[in-house]
Formats: structure tokens, sequence, C-alpha cells
């Protein structure tokens, strides 16, 4: 599932030349859209020329549309692609910086290159100005560090804000995005009329242009709407990988395996224990956590953001509560997790037999011993066993996973 | 286009000048561009990020000493750091290479001086300087330029990019009245 790592597929030299070529497409857009000419970008906010407006805010639109589209269809996984995350106020500064840089000197960043790339001098002076506030801004930033990261709200997008489903989200901004399309566009004509140069055939043309691509973006936004976005029990559906794992029982490690991990340098593992608070009380792993089940979705975040070497076991008394929330925990490939094998009721079997009184026939995934006393961790089988020598450390189920890539970002 | 311009070199064979592509249009091709770059890679545009490590870079080479006691720019191309070992900087190279072929194909490549008529030509080399200054400075301070944050942050519905968004085109309303005569 989309997105790739170029870098990591096709090594650094092709990798990096698939950057090259999407920076070329990208520089090429800017050039024909006329971003490359001063006028054409500062004409945006003396209400004459609004391609600035226009052509980003379309731009926006269309990529938007096919993005919730083919994330809608499963093609593309939203957890792995990068957005960027929130400092308000050091961005909302930010930007008014650099709506000051655009109506001073004529650009931005990117369309600065383009201008000096079309022969622009001016362009040229602009991106020397761009260079030196960067490395301004480098000498500086230690005096107010603190307003430079404060405000931070992460991967924070408007679906959250608003509380609303994302599809719905999408057909929202894709509706309003248009009127203010079409709006910009009567702005433009209506300057153009006054000076006297607007053509009967410019006002077919964009007409039909507007028609054309507003009809498709609506459509857009009805199959998106249509379409939904995946929920985890989706893309456990799709993955046949992880499915075939599950099938061939490669998800498994045992409680030796596991003991092993927790020793090991470069694993950090998370235990995460399914089971009722009444049998976590009892008896639990040292350092497990209990996790409600209706809970994932919003502990799925912050496992996503777990260090590098993080390895997931979820636990149940047997296995089957385990394995549907693993199911769900590696719907995405995008965490690296596994089910502890037998559950704690074999953990006990393995490091505390003899201790407790087990109980025959119990129901499938309930706890199968006599706990007495609701000791917790406390009871000294919780702490799994120190290996006897320390490394090498092999397993036969657990693999270090290397962190998916979460995008490192467009201006990073 | 209202604007004048001096011309100081005149391209030997002048390509027919084609004009500017319908803004909606290239608005397509754009959004287009911007979904391939987010569906193949995972990252998004962007032009800020790799003028400052080139920016770096350079300073890497005239003040070394500075670079590797700033704790900012240490991040970047402290030491035994490459600053331009990025795919942000691979990005900016592409659009450079783009905006000349572009320009070239279409008849646009004239060396020349974009500038409003009541302005000298160094005028508006020094203003063009101060305003990408402070562009420069602004997208450091907003983790992203119009690209980085304006189109990669609105397209995938980041609240903060979207406020980054309407704070840009603020900036640039506030400030035009008062600086209507460098433009017309």
């Amino acid at each position: 599932m989309a997105p790739f790592d170029p870098v990591a597929l096709m090594g650094k030299p092709m990798g990096y030349l698939v950057f090259v070529l999407f920076g070329m497409a990208f520089g090429a857009s800017l050039e024909i859209a006329g971003f490359g000419v001063a006028h054409k970008l500062v004409g945006q906010f003396y209400f004459k020329d609004q391609t600035v407006f226009k052509t980003m805010f379309t731009s926006v639109l269309v990529a938007m549309a096919l993005l919730f589209l083919t994330i809608g269809l499963g093609w593309l996984d939203y957890d792995r692609i990068f957005v960027p995350p929130t400092y308000l106020w050091p961005g909302i500064l930010g930007g008014l910086l650099l709506g000051f840089g655009i109506i001073i000197g004529g650009y931005c960043p990117g369309t600065s290159l383009a201008s000096s790339a079309s022969g622009h001098l001016d362009g040229v002076f602009f991106v020397l100005g761009v260079m030196s506030g960067g490395l301004l801004f480098g000498s500086v930033v230690d005096s107010f560090w603190d307003f430079y990261n404060s405000s931070f709200m992460g991967r924070f997008t408007l679906p959250e804000w608003l509380g609303l489903p994302t599809e719905v989200v999408v057909a929202i901004v894709l509706v309003v995005g248009l009127l203010s399309v079409w709006g910009s566009d009567l702005i433009e004509k209506a300057w153009k009329r006054r000076e006297g140069i607007l053509t009967q055939e410019e006002i077919k043309k964009d007409k039909r242009i507007l028609s054309i691509v507003s009809v498709a973006l609506l459509a857009a936004a009805v199959l998106i709407l249509f379409v939904g976005q995946p929920t985890l029990t989706d893309a456990w559906n799709r993955n046949t990988e992880k499915q075939a794992l599950l099938q061939e029982g490669k998800i498994f490690p045992s409680p030796e395996e596991v003991s092993l991990a927790f020793y090991d340098p470069i694993i950090n593992p998370i235990l995460l224990d399914v089971r009722s608070e009444r049998d976590y009380n009892l008896y639990h792993l040292e350092n497990a956590r209990r996790v409600e089940e209706k809970d994932i979705p919003a502990l799925y975040d912050e496992l996503l953001q777990a260090p590098e070497g993080s390895v997931i076991i979820v636990m149940s008394n047997d296995e089957t509560k385990a394995i549907e929330v693993w199911k769900t925990l590696v719907a995405k490939n995008s965490i690296n997790a596994y089910v502890l094998e037998g559950g704690v009721n074999k953990w006990i079997d393995t490091y505390a037999n003899g201790q407790f009184q087990k109980i025959a026939n119990h129901p499938d995934d309930a706890l199968g011993w006599v706990i007495p006393d609701a000791l917790g961790d406390k009871w000294s089988s919780a702490i799994p066993p120190q290996p006897h020598n320390y490394g090498p450390f092999k397993y036969d189920v657990i693999k270090l996973q290397k962190k998916a890539p979460t995008g490192a970002g467009g201006c990073g | 286009m209202t604007a004048a311009s001096t011309t100081k070199t005149p391209m030997k064979k002048q390509r027919a000048r084609k004009p500017f592509t319908n803004s909606i249009i290239a608005g397509v091709i754009l959004g287009f561009v911007l979904f391939g770059v987010y569906f193949f890679t995972g990252d998004g545009l962007g032009a800020s990020g790799g003028a400052n490590r080139i920016a770096i870079w350079l300073a890497k080479i005239v003040v070394p000493g500075w670079v590797n006691s700033t704790p900012y720019l240490i991040k970047y191309g402290g030491g035994a750091k490459k600053p331009l070992d990025s795919f942000i900087v691979m990005l900016d190279i592409g659009v450079l290479l783009g905006g000349f072929l572009s320009a070239w194909y279409f008849g646009r490549l004239k060396v020349e001086t974009i500038k409003g008529p009541r302005i000298t030509p160094t005028t508006r080399w020094i203003i063009a300087f101060i305003g990408g200054t402070l562009a420069g400075f602004g997208a450091r301070m907003a983790r992203g330029c119009t690209s980085g944050q304006g189109l990669n942050g609105t397209a995938t519905l980041s609240v903060g990019s979207w406020a980054f968004l309407l704070a840009f085109f603020a900036g640039g309303y506030i400030l035009a009245y008062f600086v209507r005569r460098l433009w017309f």
C-alpha cells in the first residue's frame, strides 16, 4: 500500500532522482501559472489578479480529493503521509511574515525559485533573502525557543478539531473551496471589466473550465462520501500479508521469547493486557498496561509514535481476544505487534507452575488458575526471569521492524 | 500586464512567447503533482527547506565554526552532517530545472527584473532581498512555507496549516496598501 519510500526501495541516487523529477513538475507548474512573475502574485492583494488564490485553491482541492479518495479505497495509508504538525502560534506568526514577504518582495520561497529559473533577477535576490532569513532565524531562535515550540498539538487534523468524520470534512472543504474559487473568479472578472480588458471569449472559456473542474470535484466529493474512510477492520480485511502470518501462527512469541525481549537492550517491549480489570488485578505481567478494547483507536496514535525498536505484545488469558486486538493494530502494517503465545494462562503455567491451582475446563479466554490474592504484578513470576547470558538475542517470532515512514515533511 | 520591465540581455534566438496557462488548469496540474508526490513518496512538496539547507551548506564552507556553534544549524549541518543530503534539496533542484525548462519551452526565458514603474532595478533588488529575508525567517518560524504548509498541510487537513494559510493571506492584505507604490 502506498506511500512508498523511494530511497529505501531504489537506493539514494535513484530515490533522490524521483524527488528531482517531482520538483521539476512542481517548478514547471509554478512557471506555467505565471508564478515566476511578481506582479501575477502581488496582484492578488490588490484585487487585480486572482491567480494565486485560484491556482492554489484548485490545486489543494484536487490533491485533497485524490488523496482522500485513494485513502478511502485503501490504496494509500493516511497514517504514513506527512501531515505538518500543528504549532499554532508560531505557524500563524510565520504565515504573517510570509504574507509580508510576498507583498514586499513579490514572491514566496517556491515561486522565487521558479522566477530565478526563468531569468528574473528580482527572483534571484528574493532567493538570497530566503537563504539569509533562514540563517538569521537559526542564529536567533534560541532567544525565543519557548515560543517557537509553543502551542504544539501534534498531528492535529480538521476532522479531529471539528469532531466530524473525515469524509464529511473533505466534502465540506470541497464545496466551500469551489464556491470561493468561483467567487475569486468573479472578483477578477469585475476588475478586468473595469479595465476594459475582459473579452467575451475569456468569460466563456473560464466558465467552461471552471464548470468542468467543479463537476469533477463535486463528483469526487460524492464518491468520497460514498466510499468513506477505512476503519481498521477494513484495513485488516485487505491485509493478506498479515492474514497469512496469523494463519501460519507466526505471530505468537512464546513466554520465553517475550522474557528475552524484556532484557534485550535494543527492544522496547510494550505489553498490552486486554483482559478484564478483575483478572488484571489478580495477576498481570510487570509493566503490562491494561487497555479496554474500545480504547484501542485512541491508543493507536500513541503506538504509532512509539520509538524505533518498540515491539508490542498483546495478551489476554488465552489468545482469542488478544488476536482481535492484534488485528486492528497491525491492519495497516504501521505497528509491530505480536500476541503472547497461550496468553497469561500459559505464562503462569511456564513460570508459576505449582503455585496456583489449575481450573480444569475453563471457558475460552477465561483465567485458568485460581489466584488467591489480587497482587497484580507483585507475584514473583510476574517478572520475566533474567536470561542466563545476555545476547546474542535470537528470536523465532519477534522481528524488529524498521519504523514505517511517516514522512519527513515538506520543509524539513 | 501592467508591469514595466528592464531588459538586460535579450536572448539570441527568441522562441515565441506564449501566454500563461489558465489559472484553474494550472491549479489542476499542480494538484496532480502534489497528489503524486504524496502517493508515491509519503512526503509533500517544499521549497524553503531546501533553500535553508543550501544556505547552511554555503555557510559551512565560509564560516564552519559558526555553523558548528549554533544549535539550530547543527541540526542540519553540524560536524559530519551533510546539509545537502536530503530529499528536500532534490525537490529544489527540480524546481529550478522544471522552472527553467518550462520558461524556455514557452518562450518566457529572459534575463530581466520584474518591477513596478516607480522604482529602479536596484531598489527592486533590495526590496526583493528584504522580502525574501522576511519570507525565509517566516518559513523557519512556521516550519514550512507556502508549499510545505500552504499546499501540503491544507490538502492533508492539518489544522495548523489552515491557520497558517489564513495568516499568510492576511499578512499580504494588511500590508498591501502601504507598499502599493512598489508595484503600480
